[in-house]
């Protein structure tokens, strides 16, 4: 198939073009399959970031009722003793409702009442108050001014996700309520302020009072403890593996099943969890600690699977090199392999560490799905996990949860975010040094 | 200057780095200087089922270069490997028949390879420092064998080394330096000071030009000349010219056998077996 003696190649021919057009036109479809999966996949992303930011972003602000409080000594402390742990029984919720029903002295009908104070969030604004004079009982007799939350239904509807033209009674709150808060919002004693209470609250039934730092901290404790175990125990197991352990039925029975493992349904850790931590060692429920160990397994196999993965593509070369000059075999592992293997161990880890982050499944296995309302202060205290609470929150009914779902959603991936963000700047820093 | 003297003499005599003389009696030096370094004795070498090497009997002179030519695949690095040891590393390779080396069979169960290889230093076809610095490169075998307790002792072994791999004066003033920064042929020199750093008696050296350009290679084949001095060295090439040049034994390996050996000049200008008159004229390989 040499050319023609008239010196036209057979490269040059019409035949020759024509499949020449025909690669090209098979290469420019596989380029515009690609690019059509990037902007599949970029739309859907940037769909879900858009829904959980839109719904999610009004929750980190709240609407909150500025009023005068009197103290009335008749109410709280009949006695006169002013002994704290008696203050702290008294009756507020007769003060802020009197408070609220002074502020509106034309409404005297008893339902009317009723729904007036509903305009407050009833615990909140008890609660402060409750505190305020248990911490400085002389404010007895006093009048006071505080800022409490409004109740869910006011600050939903003053954010715009309740109808106003909806009939009244496809609404969760009153035309009277409306023309009440209305009022309020005009005369700036109802004013929308940043939502603190939900960085520094924990769960609560109300939604104004809910917040997530007792979930936080949870998860916190719980991934503390997952990277405490996982690491070492995963790094260790893959070195071994890798370099030292023999090659026989057993290691490779043993591979097999780490690979598996990484399979594994997590809930099916959280069963391990269930019947080894809690039924077996009689571990507390509910508890950081187990919910760590717990994490920790379901990370292992992910750990040892990039750790082995990093130490294969160290260059032989190198471990030749040490081998060459004496070292042993030991020594040429962890002088030479590990630390060249270090960013890609480390980049495993973070990034399994970061997936245990997420988790839900095991956690619920082993209790850590309860309503805790006090912010957990040690590994073994009862406490809840951010992927719970976000579980938690959007299986309940009011509007108000909606939005701290999507808040929580917001922080959760923040702060997935920000861990893989480290992984990437470690792994570019270690290698940076060559 | 002693030491010169004695080379001078002709008689071969193990120096350090430092190029102080290693004590030892008359009579056992010039046994040293005579008897071959190596004696092979029906060296075969499996890979699994495959016997890559098929009974090699050799002596590896005490002084000078000896080269190891053939076609790829011969088994030429395999062969030299065998003398560090470093066959064990691969997983299913198995080495039989003695090779002695100062009359002590190196794959003895008593002998460590890890001494063995600071006594057989290699140098690897493709320039591999470690990621480290040109000086903790260097200083990296001394630290392993605890040969310098002092900083001070450990700064003069690696300009040392250094000096003696050509390379002192290119780096003295970046030590700190990675070793990777340097060009190829500064690595290959850098891996030679690596190697020269922990004293070795013998330095096996892998195809070291193959990843040079011209310029780089005629340094290195300068340095093999003045090492050879020193060390023991054997060298596998897949240049005719570089055995030729550097050489002063040169075997023929074919096939996984010991098709010649014998002064490079012979090898060279009267080769007894047609196998090697056709590989050394460019008929085959």
């Amino acid at each position: 198939m040499s050319s023609s003696p008239t010196g036209i190649s057979i490269h040059q021919s019409d035949r020759a073009l024509k499949r020449l057009k025909v690669r090209k036109a098979k290469e420019a479809r596989f380029r515009m399959c690609g690019i059509g999966a990037v902007v599949a996949a970029v739309t859907m992303l940037g769909w879900l970031l858009v829904s959980i930011v839109g719904t999610g972003y009004t929750a980190f602000y709240q609407h909150y009722l500025t009023i005068d409080v009197e103290l009335t000594e008749s109410v709280i402390d009949p006695t006169g003793a002013r002994d704290p742990d008696e203050l702290r029984k008294a009756n507020f919720r007769k003060i802020i409702q009197e408070a609220i029903y002074d502020r509106f002295p034309t409404v005297t009908e008893r339902r009317e009442k009723s729904e007036l104070f509903k305009i407050v969030s009833a615990s909140g604004a008890t609660n402060q108050a409750r505190q305020m004079v248990y911490n400085d009982p002389t404010l007895v007799g006093k009048t006071l001014t505080i800022t409490v939350p409004t109740s869910d239904d006011v600050d939903q509807l003053l954010k715009g996700y309740i109808d106003r033209d909806a009939p009244e009674n496809r609404r969760k709150i009153s035309n009277k309520q409306i023309v009440w808060v209305d009022a309020l919002t005009e005369t700036g004693e109802i004013k929308s302020k940043f939502n603190t209470t939900f960085f520094t609250a924990t769960d609560s039934r109300d939604p104004e009072l809910a917040g997530i730092a007792g979930a936080v901290v949870g998860s916190l404790m719980a991934l503390f403890v997952a990277f405490a175990v996982s690491v070492p125990v995963g790094v260790g197991a893959a070195v071994y593996l890798e370099e030292f352990a023999p090659q026989n039925r057993f290691t490779d029975f043993v591979e097999i099943n780490i690979n598996n493992l990484a399979a594994v349904p997590s809930i099916v850790f959280g069963l391990l969890g269930l019947a080894v931590f809690l039924n077996f060692f009689g571990m507390p429920r509910s508890a950081p600690l187990v919910g760590g160990l717990v994490l920790a397994l379901m990370t292992l196999p992910t750990i040892i699977i990039a750790t082995r993965s990093a130490l294969r593509a160290v260059s032989p070369s190198i471990v030749d090199g040490a081998l060459s000059l004496g070292a042993s075999h030991t020594q040429a592992v962890f002088h030479h392999k590990v630390p060249l293997a270090a960013p890609g161990i480390l980049t495993g880890s973070i990034i399994g560490i970061a997936q245990a982050l997420g988790e839900t499944a095991p956690l619920l296995m082993i209790g850590m799905v309860a309503f805790v309302t006090e912010i957990p202060s040690g590994l073994t205290e009862p406490a809840s996990a951010l992927p719970v609470q976000i579980f938690l929150w959007s299986d309940s009914a009011e509007r108000a949860w909606a939005e701290r779902t999507s808040a929580a959603i917001i922080v959760l991936l923040s702060v997935l975010i920000c861990m893989n963000a480290l992984a990437i700047f470690l792994r570019s820093r270690l290698e940076r040094r060559w | 200057m002693e030491a010169n003297a004695i080379q001078d003499s002709g008689l071969f005599r193990p120096v350090t780095p430092g190029g102080e003389v290693i004590k030892m009696s008359e009579k056992r030096a010039h046994a040293l200087a005579v008897e071959p370094k190596f004696k092979c004795r029906d060296v075969r070498v499996f890979y699994g089922a495959t016997e890559a090497l098929h009974g090699i009997d050799m002596d590896i002179e005490n002084t000078g270069v000896t080269a190891l030519i053939g076609p790829s695949g011969c088994g030429k690095s395999t062969f030299l490997r065998v003398f560090n040891r470093m066959n064990d590393t691969i997983p299913n390779a198995r080495v039989t028949g003695d090779i002695l080396m100062d009359g002590e069979n190196i794959y003895d169960k008593k002998i460590d390879p890890v001494l063995l290889r600071a006594r057989v230093g290699m140098v690897f076809q493709k320039p591999n420092p470690f990621p480290k610095s040109i000086y903790d490169n260097v200083a990296y075998g001394p630290r392993i064998h605890g040969l310098a307790t002092k900083k001070n002792d450990l700064n003069e072994i690696v300009e040392t080394s250094l000096q003696k791999a050509g390379l002192w004066n290119e780096v003295k003033d970046r030590l700190k330096d990675p070793g990777t920064s340097l060009s190829g042929g500064q690595q290959q020199r850098l891996v030679i000071a690596r190697a020269i750093a922990v004293s070795p008696e013998v330095i096996l050296m892998d195809e070291p030009a193959s990843a040079l350009d011209p310029i780089a290679t005629a340094k290195l084949e300068e340095l093999i000349d003045e090492l050879k001095e020193k060390f023991c060295i054997v060298i596998v090439t897949h240049s005719m010219a570089q055995a030729a040049r550097v050489s002063q034994k040169t075997a023929f390996f074919h096939l996984g056998d010991l098709v010649e050996y014998d002064d490079t000049e012979v090898i060279f200008k009267n080769p007894k077996d047609q196998r090697t008159q056709d590989y050394i004229t460019g008929r085959t390989g």
